[in-house]
């Protein structure tokens, strides 16, 4: 079965339960626990990449004594491998997990339907549209933005950040042999520098957007959305279709 | 002036350098090019038997710091290598002949050598309106260039213009410069990047070529890895106070006095490739960043075009005006901090307006 995760599949999935005002188990744990993990290993990469491009002030005494930037990129490091891992697992989840495990991972473009409901999302969102439709999963407009801004920025940080880490690990690392070529595509180290600062803003315009909306919809949308990546539950405020 | 067939060995020999000063430079040039010890007995042999390899030396759009670099190299021994271990025929900078009879011995060394002779191009050709802008002895450059790349075995690009355009290529480039892989797409050519290059590795290059003929392992900027797959902060002595979150943050401070990174002064040493923090210039006496400046990248493909040397990030022009990262992304999110902040204002006021709605009906 193809889903294009739109509002008439999300009314059979609920007409398919037996009580009403059904709630339904959308985000398994391993999906729950992905997003912390992932949005704890990016609010750390944000911070102490700014601090790795804009250093703090100068640190007095003996340089054999501290080593502050040295923490500040371990733990850069550190949260970037775990980010890393992290996606490879909710890719392996993705793999053997319920059907909307899998819908960050696809965009149903060439469903015609499904873009008609990314623009009644839009004109919902510009106050053009009263009442909104109902979602199991992510809504089309956020499943959109989902993949083309969230899912493209994080690939393009884990690709450029191991591809700056080759450049320290040496020629004979892993890293090199994996990511080696993102630098020659880059062309030079200062431009691949550049476009992973570049992806830091782009992925905190992602996280301001994507928690505003996350309380916007909570509370103004027909389901809820903060509990569902607490609990996995996906609860309906009304029964109307 | 030396026979074409004599050996790199017998020519200094005539110059009164002994066995033993000859021996010392093999081990030298051996661990500089990061080889074992049994490589210096190999080079020396190599040097005393091979006769050396012809090599011609074009100057093009340029400004003669490779050749200053390259002439100045501070170990007495290593000037006498680059003058009498290659049999350099031609480099109309600092040879005796002229004119006609100059011109003479590029076609002589093409028909005598062909295939076998080294096309060592410092400068690059500029191909504005027919490359006019570049005219030595009567024929464009961008032809002279072609013309003696033909027959030579390989060629090696001296510097950042001729390896990267350096700064004849800089925006808005007026006479089009393109660095010489532009022109020569047929035959292997080594860049050796720098404004200029350091003499050693000039000399490091040619004596592995002449070692073992054949080319050093390149990376994928076909740079030799020898000399450039380390960054200069890989290497650099100030690393650190770069570790350690020890900064100079202005060029009068007490950090600058006591020698701190000069990473927020610009340093472009994390992101350049080069060997000065481990070979250094001048007989190893400093480099930049020793000198209490940051590095200025040089060696780096387009480091006119890059901003400030004197600021961490490079400058975006693609949006018309010139702006940093840091500073698209603080606009970009004040604008969009503001069109929430509305949104969420208009939001709220529908909020509270559909709900008095829904009241009214259920009364």
């Amino acid at each position: 079965m193809t889903l294009n995760y739109t509002s008439d599949e999300s009314a059979r999935e609920l007409r398919s339960r037996a009580i009403a005002r059904a709630s339904i188990y959308v985000f398994e744990a391993p999906v729950r626990l992905w997003h912390w993990v992932n949005a704890l290993a990016i609010v750390v990469l944000m911070g102490s990449g700014y601090l790795i491009g804009s250093p703090l002030p100068s640190m007095p005494g003996e340089a054999s004594a501290i080593f502050t930037t040295g923490i500040i990129r371990f733990v850069h490091f550190s949260a970037g491998y775990i980010l890393t891992v992290a996606l490879l697992g909710r890719l392996y989840w993705a793999v053997v997990g319920n059907v909307h495990s899998r819908q960050l991972f696809r965009l149903p473009l060439t469903s015609l339907r499904w873009w008609s409901e990314v623009l009644f999302e839009l004109k919902w969102y510009l106050f053009l549209e009263r009442v909104p439709k109902k979602y199991v999963g992510h809504n089309p407009l956020a499943h959109l933005m989902m993949v083309s801004m969230f899912l493209t920025t994080l690939v393009f940080m884990i690709g450029t950040g191991f591809a700056l880490y080759s450049e320290g690990a040496g020629y004979d690392s892993w890293q090199h042999l994996l990511f080696g070529w993102i630098v020659t595509l880059a062309g030079n180290s200062e431009r691949l520098h550049l476009l992973h600062h570049l992806g830091l803003w782009m992925m905190g315009i992602f996280v301001f957007l994507h928690v505003y909306a996350a309380i916007r919809e909570d509370i103004m949308s027909r389901q809820n959305l903060i509990s569902t990546i607490i609990n996995g539950e996906r609860a309906f405020k009304d029964d109307e279709p | 002036m030396f026979d074409h067939d004599d050996s790199f060995y017998q020519v200094i020999r005539r110059q009164g350098v002994s066995r033993r000063s000859f021996l010392k430079f093999c081990s030298l040039t051996a661990a500089s090019l990061g080889l074992g010890p049994m490589v210096a007995s190999k080079m020396a042999y190599a040097l005393e038997t091979k006769p050396r390899i012809p090599v011609i030396w074009l100057h093009g759009l340029e400004c003669t710091c490779c050749s200053e670099s390259f002439i100045r190299s501070a170990h007495p021994l290593v000037k006498d290598v680059v003058l009498s271990m290659i049999s350099l025929d031609y480099d109309d900078t600092i040879m005796a002949a002229a004119g006609y009879q100059a011109e003479e011995i590029l076609e002589e060394t093409k028909a005598r050598y062909k295939g076998r002779y080294i096309l060592a191009v410092e400068g690059n050709s500029p191909l504005g309106n027919d490359g006019m802008y570049c005219f030595p002895g009567g024929v464009p450059f961008v032809e002279k260039l072609k013309s003696m790349a033909a027959d030579a075995q390989a060629v090696i690009a001296w510097g950042s213009c001729a390896s990267n355009g350096c700064i004849q290529a800089a925006k808005p480039n007026p006479t089009q410069a393109v660095p010489i892989h532009k022109v020569i797409t047929d035959k292997p050519i080594i860049k050796v990047p720098g404004c200029p290059p350091i003499a050693e590795v000039m000399t490091g290059v040619l004596t592995y070529m002449l070692t073992f003929e054949r080319l050093p392992e390149l990376d994928s900027q076909r740079r030799p890895k020898m000399f450039y797959s380390q960054r200069i902060h890989d290497k650099c002595y100030r690393r650190p106070h770069f570790d350690a979150g020890q900064y100079v943050e202005h060029w009068d401070d007490e950090g600058a006095r006591k020698g701190y990174c000069l990473y927020k002064m610009g340093c472009k040493g994390p992101t350049t490739y080069n060997a000065c923090s481990t070979v250094r210039w001048n007989d190893g006496v400093s480099f930049p960043i020793q000198s209490g400046h940051g590095c200025i990248g040089c060696s780096e493909e387009g480091f006119w075009d890059r901003g400030s040397f004197y600021s961490r990030l490079t400058d975006i022009t693609q949006f018309g005006i010139e702006k940093n990262a840091d500073e698209i992304g603080a606009g970009a999110g004040v604008v969009l901090g503001a069109a929430v902040a509305a949104h969420a204002a208009v939001s709220a006021v529908k909020q509270v307006s559909d709900k008095k709605n829904k009241k009214n009906k259920d009364l």
